[in-house]
């Protein structure tokens, strides 16, 4: 369609036009000089409060040109890779435990139903005294959160193998191992890439809440140091690097589930010879 | 022919399934089929006759209420370790490619792999997909994927192949394809076939001998014909012979009564 590329140029111009609006009314509603203090007394209070998009920039900036934020992206990151590692590899293991031995199943059902159904983030400060402050009680914390979704999904995975392709293995020869290995969890892994964003995502949350609760590194300690000064600025800034931090890591998902699911139909794909 | 020599022979077979609420079902009842080895035998009936089930018996996904099944003479325990099994539906693993697909079976058996390459690319040649080896299932079209099917069955080479009305998705200009190379296939190599369809011209062109059940529930055979038409046949020409006709004519005659049954009881339901 000729029109399609003019128009989606057009949706990128206005997106950008609205991100622009917003940053503009930002700095224009927070300027001690720009507007009359409206709602607040004194002319500087809404930038106390709300920031200032200038400053914001410059702080971002200063992290990075300085390096000082590196060694906290970095350990933000290996808490999230740690958790999200280890939440995945257990709950598919259980997922796959369960979901073949319905007396365990059975057994741990409202255990299960109760544990996921638990706000884990209360987990943090337990862990926080179990594990100290260091990298351990975030990777805790996020391994908590992802297992619940990795498990589910292979649960399911597993549950919905067709019955067909189960028999065809089956009176091809394939024992019961080789049942798991070569059905299940091919099956069970197409679940779990599904669920990747999510997983990814929830690692990523376990990381910066626990740095929030607790921590000496981190861009959550980051935050919470500056909180600790009023200093809203550092404040936003962090938050606009955990924000561009968690678009990358959704990318890289993106670019890792493409390569690993080609065996699985995609929208609008329609090579077929 | 006698239980012993038969390569398949399923003795007064009866199936009943109980539901979870206590209900009965019987599909199946009184049932006798024997093949003998290297003869190709279709069953014929309407639809939800018990065919299927009938062939679920056979390769011991299924085991039947009583009456017994015996392969080459022996009682069959589990699975029928001596055939391979066409399904209806889809049952390729959708995360393999074409040939690793058709070579499942040998993996799983511990061929090595290089030889279980070898003999998987020489069998998707065999089945009319050379080039197609690195394909996903879901990359190929229905009449490709049954291809791949029936190459992933005969590369083990099984000594009964059971089939369960694996053409019936397909159109019928593919149909009649498949058919013509299936029985290519089978006259190279002649093994045991039970071909399950509810299509009768089908199962006159392909067959030695025919079948037909009765309409479900209790179902059971209420005839059985021999076919002595010509071979090599080619399965659209043949439909035009008068023989054909003939055969065509008198098992129609048979199947038509249970046809009626099978289609009043679901217009009930």
């Amino acid at each position: 369609m000729p029109g399609s590329r003019s128009n989606k140029l057009a949706l990128r111009l206005w997106q950008l036009a609205l991100f622009a609006a917003v940053l503009v009314l930002w700095y224009v509603a927070t300027s001690p000089t720009l507007l009359p203090p409206i709602y607040f007394d004194d002319p500087n209070k809404a930038a106390f409060f709300f920031g200032e998009p200038l400053r914001v920039a410059a702080r971002i900036w200063d992290w990075f040109s300085r390096g000082s934020i590196y060694p906290h992206l970095w350990v933000t990151l290996v808490e999230t890779a740690l958790a999200f590692a280890i939440g995945t590899v257990f709950g598919l293991v259980v997922g796959l435990w369960l979901a073949l031995s319905p007396t365990a199943s059975a057994l741990l059902d409202p255990y299960i139903k109760a544990v996921n159904s638990m706000p884990r983030v209360i987990l943090a400060p337990i862990f926080g005294v179990w594990f100290g402050l260091g990298i351990a009680s975030k990777v805790a914390l996020g391994v908590t959160l992802v297992f619940f979704i990795v498990f589910f999904n292979v649960y399911q995975g597993v549950r919905e193998v067709s019955y067909t392709v189960l028999a065809n293995a089956r009176i091809l020869g394939a024992s019961d191992r080789q049942l798991l290995r070569h059905v299940y969890v091919p099956s069970a892994m197409s679940w779990v890439f599904a669920s990747l964003h999510n997983s990814v995502g929830l690692a990523f949350v376990g990381a910066v809440v626990g740095e929030y609760l607790g921590s000496s590194r981190g861009v959550g300690y980051l935050i919470l140091q500056a909180e600790g000064t009023f200093d809203i600025n550092s404040v936003f800034a962090g938050i606009v690097v955990l924000t561009a931090f968690a678009l990358l890591l959704d990318w890289v998902v993106t670019i890792a589930e493409r390569r690993l699911l080609v065996w699985q139909p995609r929208g609008g794909e329609t090579e077929k010879i | 022919m006698p239980a012993q020599s038969a390569a398949l022979a399923l003795e007064d077979i009866r199936v009943t399934f109980v539901s979870q609420d206590g209900d009965r079902y019987t599909a199946l009842r009184d049932t006798t089929l024997r093949v003998a080895p290297g003869e190709f035998v279709s069953v014929v009936g309407p639809t939800g006759c018990g065919k299927s089930t009938l062939l679920n018996v056979a390769v011991g996904l299924l085991a039947p209420s009583a009456g017994s099944v015996r392969v080459f003479g022996q009682p069959l325990a589990g699975l029928n370790r001596k055939a391979g099994y066409l399904f209806q539906t889809e049952a390729l693993m959708p995360w393999r490619t074409a040939l690793a697909n058709v070579t499942a079976g040998l993996e799983f058996r511990g061929v090595e792999s290089a030889q279980a390459l070898v003999q998987g690319k020489s069998w998707l040649q065999r089945v009319g997909l050379a080039g197609f080896e690195n394909r996903y299932p879901h990359q190929l079209s229905g009449g490709m994927r049954k291809r791949v099917a029936l190459a992933q069955t005969l590369i083990l080479d099984p000594e009964i192949i059971l089939m369960d009305e694996p053409f019936s998705a397909l159109d019928i200009q593919t149909r009649q394809l498949m058919e013509n190379e299936l029985l290519e296939l089978w006259s190279a190599n002649r093994k045991s076939v039970v071909f399950i369809t509810h299509d009768l011209e089908e199962a006159i062109s392909l067959s030695d001998r025919v079948v037909v059940l009765a309409a479900g529930p209790e179902s059971h055979p209420i005839g059985e014909f021999a076919i002595d038409l010509p071979r090599p046949r080619d399965v659209a020409e043949i439909r035009l012979t008068p023989r054909f006709i003939e055969l065509h004519t008198k098992i129609w005659h048979a199947m038509k009564a249970e046809v009626l049954k099978s289609y009043a009881r679901q217009q009930k339901q």
